[in-house]
Order: structure tokens, then sequence, then C-alpha cells
């Protein structure tokens, strides 16, 4: 039977915000364990919660940026839950009035083709603490840095149909996020997490098969093996004459096999009631606007504009827009070489190659993009060839120097002198009678060859359009 | 509303609270009274009435988003039993 699978997912981002979400403790990734956590996050008794107007404003960005209803007005309620991590014994979360509503975001696939996924909601809620297991004689660690920081649920519609599309997915919101600056988003640091909701049914059915939840995903490559071996899984299940169970799995992703976490069968009641110590949250439509206003430019309008107004491909604009600083700098390097084209080819070729083969992030890239506009101004004017360039570009990862001084100091300079490239061009002309002679024949092809001689014995720094059109001048 | 005594213990699980056998009974039946008073209450026709979020009517006050507290963690964890690390130590807790 060929099956279909239905895929939601659940996303958690921390909103990059000074202080937590109900209190004035600074809230800063990687601090020493519970120098961030104060008597409001300790759960003290008397202690009562103030609503950071920041992570606010951040989530009603967010929903602007999907097209999403905004909440005018949201409530926020309390998930109880017993676990240490958690100290006031309930998570505080918005239930029935979440501050964004439904939305929708577009993925692009692999074969270049487009999708709408639905956002359901998005609420504002504080994240737990963290237990350590390991290595305290028989206890658990307690750090309560996490405890109260500012997270953006934001949850799909089950619209999403397999693997692929989930990590599209997951991709896009990473960059929304990103270019709104309202959170780091670095799955490995947990800054984003993900839980997938994966459920299987015979193709073209549209009633719904049961759903498992796959936990502790922490990168875009987890979240396509994971789906992919739990659509697998429960195929297999079906195909054996099985139910599925509907249950939380831990996705290990070692051993690329799932396992199923504690039973839901108390874990899921969790009594949410209207959180009393918070009032309802009210916005109006000059808040809103206010907040549209800071908007800036997003990944598909500005993958678009770069088609239009720099000529590029479809393809070579999505990659230099799935991030805000790779579209930054590249529009730098654009504008400062005068050459869009050129640009690209250098961004997504050797400096893109340059930063995986270093691990390097585009900040820590040693080529900024004034420097690489430098090069290409020097190509463009003739100083160097292209493919001197690339040796330029090399050198310029090794030394920090002025492009031209680079250039200067080590004799890259292209040779336009035409009486050097004369004696060039009848040196090649001596040493290869037999191929001149083809060339007088008619053997055309014949002249790249002489041309790449040429260029050899000058070191690669002869201007290869003189020595093409002398050559030829030449052997007439 | 009929709620018998196996609910009881699941609300008690719930909310981690020991309540001996003999409690139970009694505890089954005083919460069968409350659920009585809350069919009541739900006899009444709230159609157009809009759920009340908090018993007071005003809007929730927003806080600037400035660190106002410091790092009191030695102080703080003088108030725990046990720490280590700087973690604060429990029993410990297997998902």
């Amino acid at each position: 039977m060929e099956w279909e699978a239905v895929i939601g997912l659940e996303v958690h981002v921390s909103l990059s915000t000074n202080t937590k979400l109900f209190s004035g403790t600074a809230s800063i990734f990687g601090a020493e364990p519970n120098t961030e956590a104060n008597i409001f996050d300790l759960a003290m008794p008397g202690t009562l919660p103030v609503l950071n107007k920041e992570a606010l404003r951040m989530a009603v960005k967010f929903g602007l940026a999907i097209d999403a209803e905004i909440g005018k007005r949201s409530v926020f309620d309390r998930k109880n839950y017993f676990y240490p991590d958690l100290p006031k014994g309930y998570q505080v979360t918005q239930l029935d009035f979440p501050t964004v509503g439904k939305g929708s975001l577009t993925i692009t696939l692999e074969d270049g083709s487009e999708r709408q996924i639905g956002v359901t909601r998005a609420h504002i809620e504080e994240n737990a603490g963290k237990s350590l297991h390991e290595d305290f004689h028989g206890m658990s660690g307690i750090d309560l840095n996490r405890s109260g920081e500012p997270l953006l649920e934001i949850v799909s519609e089950p619209e999403i149909r397999n693997a692929k599309e989930a990590v599209a997915y997951l991709k896009k919101l990473h960059a929304i996020v990103r270019y709104l600056d309202i959170s780091d988003a670095i799955m490995a640091q947990g800054s984003m997490r993900c839980d997938v909701n994966v459920s299987i049914r015979p193709k073209g059915s549209t009633e719904l098969g049961t759903r498992t939840e796959l936990k502790n995903i922490n990168s875009f490559r987890f979240v396509e093996k994971a789906i992919n071996s739990e659509i697998q899984r429960q195929q297999d299940v079906l195909e054996d004459g099985g139910t599925v169970i509907q249950e939380t799995r831990r996705y290990d992703a070692e051993r690329d096999t799932s396992s199923p976490m504690r039973s839901k069968e108390f874990a899921n009641d969790y009594r949410y009631f209207p959180e009393p110590d918070l009032l309802p949250v009210e916005i109006d439509d000059t808040y809103i606007e206010a907040i549209r206003a800071t908007l800036p430019e997003l990944p598909d309008a500005k993958s678009a504009r770069f088609v239009s107004e720099y000529g590029l491909s479809d393809y070579d604009a999505g990659v230099l827009t799935a991030t805000r600083e790779m579209a930054e700098y590249f529009e730098t390097v654009a504008r400062s070489s005068g050459d869009a084209k050129m640009a690209a080819n250098w961004v997504t070729g050797d400096l893109q190659a340059a930063l995986n083969k270093n691990n390097w992030d585009l900040a820590e890239s040693p080529i900024q993009a004034e420097r690489l506009a430098r090069l290409i101004q020097r190509i463009k004017d003739d100083t160097i060839s292209g493919k001197i360039g690339k040796t330029v570009f090399e050198a310029m990862l090794e030394d920090g120097s002025d492009v031209d001084q680079i250039i200067e100091s080590r004799g890259l300079k292209q040779v336009t002198d035409s009486g050097a490239i004369e004696s060039l061009v009848d040196e090649v002309i001596t040493n290869h009678p037999e191929q001149v002679q083809q060339f007088r024949d008619g053997k055309e092809a014949v002249l790249g060859f002489l041309v790449g001689q040429a260029m050899k014995l000058s070191q690669g720094k002869a201007n290869p359009g003189q020595v093409n059109q002398l050559l030829r001048e030449k052997m007439q | 509303m009929a709620f018998d005594k196996t609910e009881v213990e699941k609300v008690a699980q719930l909310a981690r609270l020991h309540i001996s056998d003999a409690e139970k009974d009694e505890v089954t039946g005083r919460i069968t009274d409350i659920l009585a008073l809350i069919d009541q209450m739900q006899s009444v026709d709230t159609d157009a009435v809009a759920p009340l979020a908090h018993p007071l009517d005003m809007t929730q006050r927003l806080r600037e988003d400035d660190v106002t507290e410091s790092n009191r963690r030695d102080e703080l964890q003088q108030l725990a039993p046990e720490v280590e690390e700087g973690l604060y130590l429990v029993p410990k807790v297997i998902e």
C-alpha cells in the first residue's frame, strides 16, 4: 500500500531579550550555572510576574512577518506539572488567547517549487531550567539560568507531507526569526528547538492516523532523519497488522532510532487555568502598526528583488538570502564593485568554499565585503586577470593587508604592456612551429593551446585578451 | 457528575498529594458536592457572556527590558539543602 505522512511541527525559539519573560534577571546564553536565577526565577514565595515589553513586541513582530492575525487581547495560563527544573510547578503559557493567531509562510522545495504552510498559532511562554543527571553521586543537578527565559512556540498546521518539506519549513522559520532579529535560533545551543508530530495514512485518505510526537531533535539534519525513521517505523507497524500508539518518542540520532518516553497517561493532564497573577494583555492598532513599520525586508521579498534588481538566478538569489548576514554581505560587494553577477559568483563560489573549508561564520571571514569588492574591481579594471584573482583571493585569506598591496608585493599585476606581451608571443611562436603551422592550415582550436603557453610563460599575468589578439595578428 | 475514588487518586497523583485510604472516601464526597454545585452553575445560559480571564477589569502593565537583578547565587544557595558546582542538587529524577 502507498502511504502518505501528515506532519506538524512545534518550534520553540528563545527570544533574544536582555531579561527574562517575567523578571528583570539577565537572560544571556552560557552564563555560569544559576548566576541568572534570582528570587522570582526560583519561585520564592511572594514574588510576582511582570511581563517583558520586548518579548511581547518580538512576538507581534513575528506574527506580522507571517501575515498572522494578531491577538489584540492575549491571556496567560498556567500549565501545571511537577519537575525539579520547574520550581513554580507550572509553566506560564498562552492557551486560548495567544498573541499570534493563524498565519502562513512559503517554503521552497529542492526542485524550486513553492508551497504554502499554515501556522496555527504562536504563543509566548516561559522556558524551564535544565536538569543534569550525570556525575552528582546519585543526585540530579539543576541549573535554573534558563528558567523563565522567554520563548515563542510556533505551531504549524499538519500540512507538511515529508521530511524534506519539514526541513524547508524549519529553515524558513529560522531565516525569518533571524531577519527579524528576535532570536539567535541556534539549534545546537537550544535557542531553536523542534518537536515533530508524525502520523501516516493510506495515500488519498482524508482521515488522520494516530500520531506520535518526536522530541529531542537538535539539528536540521536530524529532523529529516528522525521523520524518515518514524515514517518507516509506523509503516512497518501497520503493515505487520499492528496499531500505532499515541506516545512521545525520543529520537536517538546516533543510532537513528527512537524509543518511547514516559507514559503520557498522567503527563498530558496539565490542568490549565488562567494565570491569576497576570492580567490580560491588550494592544491596539497603533501599537501593531508601529511594529509593522519596523519590519525589515524578509527573505522572500529580498530574493525576488535580487532577481529583478541584479539579474540573479532564482537559485543564487535563494542562496544569497538564506541569512540576513549573507544578503547584506552580497549587496555590499555588489554595490561597491559595481558588478552584481561577479559579486554573486564570488560570494556563492570562492567565499562560500572558504567558509565551509575553515568552518567560519561569515563574520569570522578574513575577507569582508569591502575587500572582496576591491578584488572584483581590480579584475574589472584589468589590473589582474580573473585567474590571478583566485590567487589574490587565497592570499587575502592569510594576509589582512590591502588588496592593492597584495597584488603589488606579490608581483601579480597583469601584464598589459604590449611590448612585454609581444616578446611572450614571439617566444611561443618560435617554440611551437608545428602548432603555428596547424593554425595557419585552418585549425582554429590550436589557438587555445598557444594562448595557454603564453599565459604559462607569463605565470598567468599576461592579459589573455591581448595575447589572443597578438597571436592571431602575428600568425596571419 | 459522578466522581469516584479512582479519580481522587488520579488528581492526588497529579497534584503530588498523599491522601490516606481513610481520607479518600471523605475527599470523594466533598469533591462530588463541589461538582454538583458546578453542574448547577453550568445550567445557567452563558452563551452571550465572554469567558472571564481575570476578575479585575484591568490590563497588564509591561516592564522595560532592563536588567534590574544582580547575581545573588551565593546568598541564595545557602538556602538549598545541597549544591555542587553551582547547581542545586535534588533526588535523582529519571524520565
